[in-house]
């Protein structure tokens, strides 16, 4: 009787895992394959043939002439830059620890950020999502405030007028999905991508 | 001070709105698939069915009393805890790993074979740098289906006793698991994994992608080149949503754009976690004959759940104001995507604890105060409102048992429930369902606090730290598998009584659940009379509700006011 019971149970999971671990994920991948090729290979971006990145995936900017996206906790969780994406993750900071804000300026997370942005010359309030790592450690977007405020630098870096950086930001805007669902945002790769070939 | 954005609002009422239109016909579908009723995909699925019966030599006709369904249950989770230990430990000389990935540690192979088994999906370890593609793909894809369906197969057998008179079988166990897998959790996890796909979630087999990246970096030499983990993820997320599992594909979890690309995308994810156990409620009406017990159960979850929301929405709205007075303004992003921003997160969180589907769109260890004390609170509940699938269900139906037996006491009325004459033995079973949680976590968190091993894992500070190990107990005892991220679990001591949490978690209140459907079973139906006190009217959703809350609070106030509220106090209050 019970050893019955076992061989029942251990062939139920034969056959579940034939239906569940291998034709399931198969037909999944062969529907993909077939009718959304580009985004089930991770929506890569390609320039003369070299993938340089994900249209999903965030990527690192420091230098004046690209647009900063958020600080990332990738490096801080054993990654070898930010925006590792073998390293996943958000910073885990509570928020009462003085490594995430304290009020010494310039030491934590966030007053290190928001230093960096005031001594580029930023005034005014700052965006938070500027100054504050995602959940992801790869959040490829920034909101349109926070792309905002350094429209001036990378003008400057790039000898552009401002109007015509600030077009370039408009135009990459991404709105709310059916007007509702989610934040308006920017894609900083892209938007960096398209500063490139604008000179 | 406006403290919302109005499109935020929309997106929880669009969601609210489509998980309600889902009950009724979800929940009727899920009725007759365990009746063995002719349904919508009987002609695709009843040969597939016949099949695995005949594969596995599975009598679809002979059902059997609550104590073999429950030997069933354990056996085969017993088995499926042996089969991922096995396979994890062995994963670098299995296929699939392009990454050439070695085995796991015993105890933390120990403790992710519970996790998944469990449906807790607590994960010591990060899935891109830890896991081959043949680990994602085979065992933890299948325990996510199974785990599921055998939740879903406890709470059918507790609805089975309540609504049969005089009977000693409650059900076929394997019957249960099989329909559960074959009519309802495949075929959603089908349609929702395309969907997934089309949304931009990866779906390969490839190695990871060198990508070059457009601005070069300088860190200990220069590093030139993104590495872009890759594999089957859309097939994996959506049945860890569905399931209520949980378990990340990536150690960012939902929160990694590979995951969770879009608005849309977590608008469905939020939903496909939900759907299953707010759609039991009617499954549970239905089966019973009086489906406006099921719209009681639903109301009273719902309430709890939407007014959790409301606070944490508000406290993460709020945002930090130790970050604000460095002169930086909004909500309490850190830890958020831009994407979701705070209603998306919000919403996600407030679903994922409620539901011990324990995925996380967000890091719940950086929420605020009151925001992350939000989450433990909705788990410490007990996982009801509306919990996971299947076990929210019977976990709630200890709690209206309870419910039922004390206004009873109050009013002077006999105690019974649809019929059914609550007695010494129910009671029982109630209190184990409802209270093994609760002890587990209060015994496991005061050891930690006590034992260097338990605090050296601690990463934050002061009172959020309590909750930091407050949270993990609480995560692995309800099955939830979330976590205040913080902490450095994959320790020998965490693994291993983190596990046993879980164990007992997981499998004492569904055995008591199957008992006490045996013993309801076994019982004469009494008609209703004046002295039945009824239980579809607000006055007793209202009841329920109190009795959900009250053992909540009384069992955790304490701990809770230790840490979130201590916190929050500290954060407003700091100089």
């Amino acid at each position: 009787m019970k050893l019955a019971e076992i061989k029942r149970a251990l062939l139920l999971l034969v056959i579940f895992m034939v239906l569940l671990t291998v034709i399931y994920p198969a037909v999944v991948t062969l529907a993909g394959r077939v009718a959304f090729p580009g985004k089930a290979g991770g929506s890569l971006i390609q320039q003369n043939g070299v993938v340089v990145g994900s249209s999903l995936i965030g990527q690192p900017f420091s230098e004046a002439k690209y647009f900063w996206p958020r600080p990332s906790a990738t490096a801080s969780d054993g990654g070898s830059m930010p925006y590792d994406p073998l390293a996943s993750g958000g910073s885990n900071l509570g928020p009462t620890n003085p490594k995430l804000v304290s009020p010494d300026p310039g030491t934590g997370e966030v007053s290190g950020a928001a230093k960096a942005l005031r001594d580029s010359g930023v005034t005014g309030p700052l965006p938070i999502d500027l100054v504050t790592s995602s959940g992801s450690g790869l959040d490829p977007d920034i909101t349109i405030e926070a792309a905002n405020v350094q429209v001036a630098r990378v003008a400057a870096a790039r000898n552009m007028p401002a109007p015509k950086v600030q077009q370039i930001v408009d135009d990459h805007i991404e709105g709310r999905w059916l007007g509702f669902m989610g934040t308006e945002r920017v894609n900083v790769l892209e938007l960096n991508m398209a500063l490139d070939r604008a000179g | 001070m406006q403290n919302f954005e109005i499109y935020d609002l929309i997106e929880i009422a669009a969601l609210l709105a489509v998980l309600l239109l889902l009950v009724k016909p979800l929940g009727s579908y899920m009725a007759r698939v365990y009746q063995g009723e002719k349904n919508l995909l009987s002609p695709v699925l009843r040969p597939l069915e016949r099949l695995v019966y005949r594969f596995a030599g599975i009598d679809e006709q002979k059902e059997s009393g609550w104590k073999q369904y429950a030997f069933a249950f354990l056996l085969f989770n017993g088995l499926g805890i042996v089969f991922l230990f096995l396979v994890l430990v062995f994963q670098g000389v299995l296929p699939l790993n392009p990454q050439g990935l070695p085995g796991f540690p015993l105890t933390l192979a120990f403790n992710t074979a519970v996790s998944f088994i469990t449906n807790t999906n607590w994960q010591n370890y990060a899935g891109e740098s830890t896991a081959s593609y043949f680990t994602q793909t085979v065992p933890l894809t299948l325990s996510h289906f199974v785990s599921a369906a055998a939740g879903m197969a406890v709470v059918i057998a507790l609805i089975r006793g309540i609504a049969r008179r005089t009977a000693e079988q409650i059900g076929n166990f394997w019957v249960d698991l099989t329909r559960g897998v074959l009519y309802i959790l495949l075929p959603i996890a089908l349609i929702a994994g395309i969907f997934l796909v089309s949304q931009g979630v990866i779906q390969n087999f490839s190695g990871y992608q060198q990508a070059r990246l457009v601005q070069a970096q300088n860190r200990n030499g220069a590093v030139t080149t993104q590495v872009l983990p890759m594999g089957p993820v859309a097939s994996f997320e959506s049945i860890k949503l569905l399931g209520t599992n949980g378990g990340g594909f990536f150690n960012a979890n939902s929160a990694h754009p590979y995951e969770n690309p879009s608005p849309l995308t977590n608008f469905v994810e939020i939903a496909l976690f939900l759907m299953i156990p707010l759609a039991l409620t009617h499954t549970f009406g239905r089966m019973v004959g009086n489906t406006r017990q099921g719209w009681a159960i639903l109301t009273a979850m719902l309430i709890i759940l939407v007014v959790s929301l409301g606070a944490m929405y508000w406290s993460e709205r709020a945002g930090n104001p130790l970050i604000h007075r460095q002169g930086i303004a909004g909500p309490n992003m850190e830890g958020k995507e831009v994407r979701f921003g705070i209603g998306g997160s919000t919403l996600f969180s407030a679903g994922t604890t409620a539901t011990s589907d324990g995925a996380v769109n967000s890091m719940l260890d950086s929420y605020t105060p009151l925001g992350g004390g939000v989450n433990m609170f909705l788990m410490l509940l007990g996982e009801v409102v509306p919990g996971g699938v299947g076990s929210g269900l019977y976990t709630m139906l200890g709690f209206v048992i309870i419910a039922v037996f004390v206004a009873g006491l109050m009013i002077g009325r006999t105690p019974e429930y649809l019929g059914k004459k609550i007695e010494v033995r129910e009671m029982w079973m109630s209190v184990i369902i409802v209270l093994t949680s609760g002890i587990s976590v209060l015994i496991f968190s005061g050891m930690a606090l006590l034992l260097p091993a338990g605090t050296g894992a601690i990463l934050n500070p002061g009172p959020h730290g309590l909750s930091e190990v407050l949270y993990a107990y609480a995560s692995a005892s309800n099955n939830n598998g979330s976590a205040f991220a913080g902490i450095s679990a994959n320790t020998s001591f965490y693994n291993l009584t983190l596990g046993f949490a879980m164990l007992l978690g997981r499998f004492l209140p569904a055995v008591a659940a199957l008992a006490m459907s045996g013993s309801l079973a076994a019982k004469k139906y009494v008609p209703p009379s004046l002295g039945t006190l009824p239980t579809n009217n607000l006055t007793f959703i209202g009841w329920l509700i109190v009795v959900v809350l009250i053992v909540g609070a009384l069992t955790f106030l304490p701990a809770l006011g230790l840490g979130p509220i201590v916190e929050h106090l500290i954060m407003i209050g700091r100089k």
